[in-house]
């Protein structure tokens, strides 16, 4: 069980947190690099991606995301990868996707992490190499109590 | 190993589209976060997750920090032949958490 | 330290010659209890996606201590089903605690638990919080899902409801704050982006998106302790379990919802 100095421990660090800068968190260019890495310097096209995520998330530990890709996924032409990034988490890339035809569409649902307030991008990898991205915005608000644990 | 909820269906006519639901207990530990005390937590995740059907992986995912405690992930599925399909979850120290479940096609 | 001390000790000397009367214990009778009519679950105040995790049977994150439950449940030589039917459970949740004439002490779902391993499987108690007593405590309430808390206040009970209910109006801690001030006084109201709840019990054992784990209820009021600065009591302990009571008294006709998802 927790004792004494734990907890004054744990106290100091709860009014701590409400003073101190928030921590790290991407940059919108560390965003792009992130990209880069994955997909090279290739051209991204608006369109043809739908994310969707709460517009408002009472806590960002855990807040949906469901991405759709317009494509008919089959051999031919067919979504090869889906990634999502977020411009203002300490680290950019959240989680990347390969996606095969035998899924028979292009689309996944998941639950993240969310540092802050931000607009989250879903890019998607078609097999003829183009790319195309979706954002969603979400809001994070603060918990009434803050506590680190 | 550990602790696994998978949804699929067992049985399914050839072309229908199912839908695959998944999620697994962990706690995503980002590497992050100091515990009471100062001290870094160490990272301590899933780092990739894959789903095999008809012999082939059909859809694979790398996951980061950012995937939520308990990662819950749905994709579509589309019933193709009877048989296993096989889900993989790999913990970055290499462990794997392995689970089967077989459908049946009309 | 002795220059400050030393008034102190002397202080005490003084007061303790004084007379024996010792300080009178507010008894909060004056205060009135929630009223019944407006009372609602902590489910109301969260937001669609929250409430739809809660309601989603296979993605709850909470149904994965339910199926570790339900394997503990049935595991070993005296498993707990060699004499219980899951079914046997469908009121259960909502009649805890309860006073334990045996014992002559409250217990609650998890102390009732733990007292059938030690005196009936010959099994060792299972830690407060362990991930065990937490999933076999999960199984049996959610048994009782849907129906309402129904908790008798028997005459042996009366002491601990009346030192839980104490405990809800004292304030206490750096911030000085009674639990009754924010959940009695200003629910439905803002505090920063929370809508304050009537910090009810019938979602517990429950999985909170800020532990991102599923925890107990005194876990949870051991975080309401730290939330104010105050000294927490131990999970399990008397001071808790008395807490426990009054809150289920509190949210007497409210539906258990274990495993429920809250903020």
């Amino acid at each position: 069980m927790m004792n004494r100095r734990d907890m004054l421990v744990g106290t100091g660090g709860a009014i701590a947190i409400t003073l101190l800068p928030k921590p790290a968190s991407a940059t919108p260019e560390e965003m792009r690099m992130a990209v880069t890495r994955l997909f090279g310097d290739r051209p991204i096209n608006d369109g043809r991606v739908s994310l969707k995520t709460p517009a408002i998330a009472e806590n960002g530990n855990s807040v949906s995301v469901d991405i759709r890709v317009e494509s008919p996924m089959i051999e031919d032409d067919h979504v090869t990868q889906i990634a999502l990034f977020a411009e203002a988490n300490p680290l950019p890339d959240m989680i990347h996707c390969r996606l095969s035809p035998a899924m028979g569409e292009a689309r996944l649902a998941s639950r993240v992490r969310l540092g802050d307030t931000q607009t989250i991008t879903a890019i998607a990898e078609m097999s003829d190499g183009t790319l195309w991205s979706g954002t969603a915005e979400t809001v994070v608000t603060l918990a009434a109590c803050v506590l680190i644990n | 190993m550990f602790p696994v909820r998978i949804a699929l269906p067992n049985a399914a006519k050839r072309g229908d589209i199912m839908e695959v639901r998944t999620l697994i207990q962990h706690p995503m530990e980002t590497g992050l976060r100091r515990d009471q005390r100062g001290r870094a937590i160490p990272r301590d995740i899933i780092t990739h997750f894959q789903c095999e059907y008809g012999g082939e992986v059909v859809f694979e995912a790398d996951f980061f920090p950012a995937v939520a405690a308990n990662p819950f992930l749905t994709f579509p599925l589309r019933a193709v032949e009877s048989g296993d399909v096989i889900f993989t979850w790999t913990h970055q120290d290499g462990g794997e958490t392995v689970e089967t479940r077989t459908l049946t096609v009309e | 330290m002795m220059a400050v001390r030393a008034p102190l000790i002397f202080m005490l000397f003084v007061l303790g010659g004084c007379s024996d009367t010792s300080t009178k214990t507010p008894d909060f009778a004056d205060r009135p209890d929630l009223d019944p009519s407006v009372r609602v679950s902590g489910f109301t105040f969260l937001t669609e996606e929250t409430q739809a995790l809660q309601q989603d049977d296979f993605a709850n994150p909470g149904q994965l201590w339910v199926d570790r439950g339900a394997a503990l449940f049935g595991d070993g030589e005296a498993a707990c089903s060699s004499c219980h039917e899951p079914d046997d459970f469908s009121h259960t949740a909502t009649q805890y605690p309860q006073w334990n004439s045996e014992h002559e002490r409250l217990i609650n779902l998890e102390g009732q638990i733990n007292q059938c391993r030690t005196t009936r499987q010959d099994q060792p108690a299972l830690a407060y919080e362990s991930d065990d007593l937490l999933a076999l405590t999960t199984f049996v309430a959610t048994q009782a899902r849907g129906d309402d808390i129904n908790v008798s206040l028997t005459p042996e009970m009366q002491s601990a409801y009346q030192s839980g209910r104490d405990y809800f109006f004292t304030r206490r801690g750096q911030l000085n704050l009674a639990c009754s001030q924010c959940h009695d006084d200003q629910w439905g109201m803002q505090l920063r982006g929370d809508t304050i709840s009537q910090g009810h019990s019938n979602g517990f054992p429950a999985y909170r998106l800020q532990w991102e784990t599923l925890g107990s209820l005194h876990r949870r009021l051991e975080e309401c302790d730290l939330g104010v600065r105050a000294e927490p009591r131990p999970l399990g302990s008397d001071e808790y379990l008395a807490v426990e009571l009054y809150l289920a008294i509190r949210a007497q006709g409210l539906p258990i919802e274990t495993p429920a998802v809250r903020r």
